[in-house]
């Protein structure tokens, strides 16, 4: 509430100019401050640290909203993309990868270990013998472009029904043949998700796309799908498995090659 | 001479009736004012905007700067529109902000929009970064946050910022119903639809209301106030959550009534323009109308109505 003012004089006064003088002050400075001002904090050690409160807050809100089983929209065949676009890596430069492929994944092996009470190794061929699921999903790429495919895969739940995860395992990363040059070289891609989204029935380790396998360009021989989440979290040229308890010890310890690079753990948005 | 009168009133309270008013008075005027007959203030202050008005407006401008801003950038990493599901249907995007080698061989940013390609070197596609350096962006650096490319930051920006609106925007309307403030200084009267030619015609010619008809505020700027609270920025939160995955999957299917994540991406975008564009009528407005006087209000709450001559001499 205002106080009267009494006796104020409120003709344009030397305080009145001087309280206008600083008013534009204050809109130069605001305007200053959003031009420069912002990458400054940007670029800051804490900032960031507290615009993250922004995306924790999505996590935990869209976790309670959605819960574990939540279902992402599936599509029918007319939806299709004419051709699914291939995103980062579409052709992995290793020579042991290369090599492979060569072969149509003849030698291939999906390994599963870490903290399992089973560890396993499953072929290609394994892989297709099992129990599979074909969804029609859209992909959405951080970037903001979407894509329908058909995904065809084995459920994530059955591979870990096969190995028995142990009870303090929280999460399931994903470690990938594809590598992304920087100046330490050649970083490995991984990628990890927790054991809800493990679990989900729509996470499936997909390799076939559209009716035929999963060409090199989209993770040959074998992609995760994670629907719920954005397409950094799809590894592609999925090689092992791990199930950890915290991925602290792997890659740049923010849980996923993108992560690393100051992307989000929580890709739901 | 003017006489200085400082009246409490309300935060935008009723306005009191006239014979009320003189008690109002803190101090008589010095010299009796030969125009003016009657006790009544020439001019005087009152409190137009409480404090959680004036506060939650700030929040907004700062918001929304913000989300503007980081959202361009967000932008800068597609920057393509397309209606339906998905951004691959074989159909050209409606908006596309891109760079293409000139016949003479030269680079220039261009912009096309539904079929039409428009040259926008400078500004849009192709334009000097922070560096000085000619850069392949959509959006120039000096309208992104942060001003060189980084989608990951961004992003960060963008959240923290829309939860600022949103827990802001939750708390404005809970506020305005709480305190009557929708009811009474938003909700157009019966008087306000029956004027609304003329304060159309008010608008265009600049003309604006003096004395006691300021302490209110005119029909169109209801409506628009109205239309960016309810329409809006309501509009622009749900095409956001729109192209969220996760909250795609709490009812399959809700994102069709936008016609799709790729629709919602685009109207997102429209929206923030349509926000852009109120803003601009607003601050023009403002400044128009009394800048100081009205920004004052909005800082200390004090708004300052000096009596319509014309409207005095009618009450002789």
């Amino acid at each position: 509430m205002s106080k009267p003012a009494g006796k104020r004089r409120l003709k344009v006064s030397p305080q009145a100019l001087a309280k206008r003088r600083f008013l534009s002050r204050v809109a130069l400075g605001t305007g200053a401050l959003m031009l420069g001002g912002c990458d400054r904090l940007n670029q800051s050690e804490w900032f960031p640290k507290v615009l993250s409160a922004g995306e924790s807050l999505s996590k935990s809100v869209h976790h309670t909203l959605g819960g574990r089983r939540s279902m992402a929209q599936e599509f029918s065949e007319k939806d299709l993309s004419p051709s699914f676009r291939g995103n980062g890596n579409t052709d992995p430069e290793s020579a042991d990868y290369k090599a492979m492929a060569e072969q149509g994944f003849a030698g291939w092996k999906l390994k599963v270990d870490g903290l399992v009470d089973q560890p396993a190794s499953f072929s290609l061929a394994e892989l297709r013998a099992m129990p599979s699921r074909t969804q029609i999903t859209r992909h959405d790429c951080v970037e903001g472009w979407s894509a329908i495919g058909k995904w065809t895969g084995v459920p994530l739940a059955q591979l870990l029904a096969a190995v028995r995860p142990k009870p303090d395992a929280r999460f399931v990363v994903f470690h990938c043949a594809d590598t992304f040059d920087d100046d330490n070289g050649a970083v490995p891609y991984y990628e990890s998700i927790d054991m809800d989204d493990a679990y989900h029935p729509q996470t499936i380790l997909a390799y076939g796309l559209n009716g035929a396998d999963l060409p090199v360009t989209n993770g040959a021989p074998l992609r995760l799908r994670v629907e719920r989440q954005l397409g950094y979290k799809q590894a592609k040229y999925v090689m092992r498995l791990e199930l950890v308890e915290h991925f602290r010890q792997i890659g740049g310890g923010k849980g996923g090659y993108w992560e690393d690079q100051g992307y989000q753990w929580y890709a739901g948005i | 001479m003017r006489e200085r009168v400082y009246v409490q009133l309300g935060a935008c309270k009723k306005h009191p009736p006239a014979a009320d008013r003189p008690s109002a008075i803190l101090e008589e005027p010095a010299m009796p004012n030969p125009i003016q007959p009657s006790a009544r203030p020439a001019s005087y202050l009152y409190s137009r905007h409480s404090l959680p008005v004036r506060l939650m407006h700030w929040i907004n401008v700062i918001s929304l700067t913000v989300l503007l801003m980081s959202g361009l950038m967000i932008f800068n990493a597609h920057p393509a529109l397309n209606w339906g599901q998905q951004s691959y249907d074989g159909k050209p995007p409606l908006l596309e902000i891109t760079t293409r080698e000139t016949a003479d061989g030269h680079l220039a940013g261009v912009t096309r929009i539904g079929g039409r390609e428009f040259e926008t070197t400078g500004v849009l596609g192709l334009s000097t970064g922070p560096d000085g350096e000619l850069s392949r962006v959509a959006f120039p650096s000096w309208i992104t946050i942060p001003s060189s490319y980084s989608l990951a930051d961004a992003r960060l920006w963008h959240f923290f910022f829309a939860w600022l609106l949103v827990l802001n925007g939750i708390a404005y309307v809970a506020y305005a119903l709480i305190s009557r403030h929708l009811q009474r200084d938003l909700a157009p009267t019966r008087r306000d639809w029956r004027g609304i030619g003329q304060s159309i015609r008010d608008h265009v010619a600049f003309r604006h209301p003096k004395g006691e008809a300021a302490r209110h505020y005119n029909v169109l700027q209801k409506l628009a106030y109205l239309a960016v609270i309810f329409v809006l920025l309501p509009l622009i939160i749900l095409a956001g959550w729109a192209m969220s995955p996760w909250l795609n999957s709490l009812w399959p299917g809700w994102v069709d009534l936008f016609g799709g994540r790729q629709s919602a991406r685009t109207i997102h975008f429209i929206v923030a323009w349509l926000l852009v564009g109120f803003v601009a009528i607003h601050v023009f407005e403002v400044i128009v109308s009394g800048m100081w006087n009205h920004l004052r209000s909005m800082i200390t709450g004090r708004y300052r109505i000096t009596a319509d001559p014309r409207a005095e001499a009618s009450h002789e």
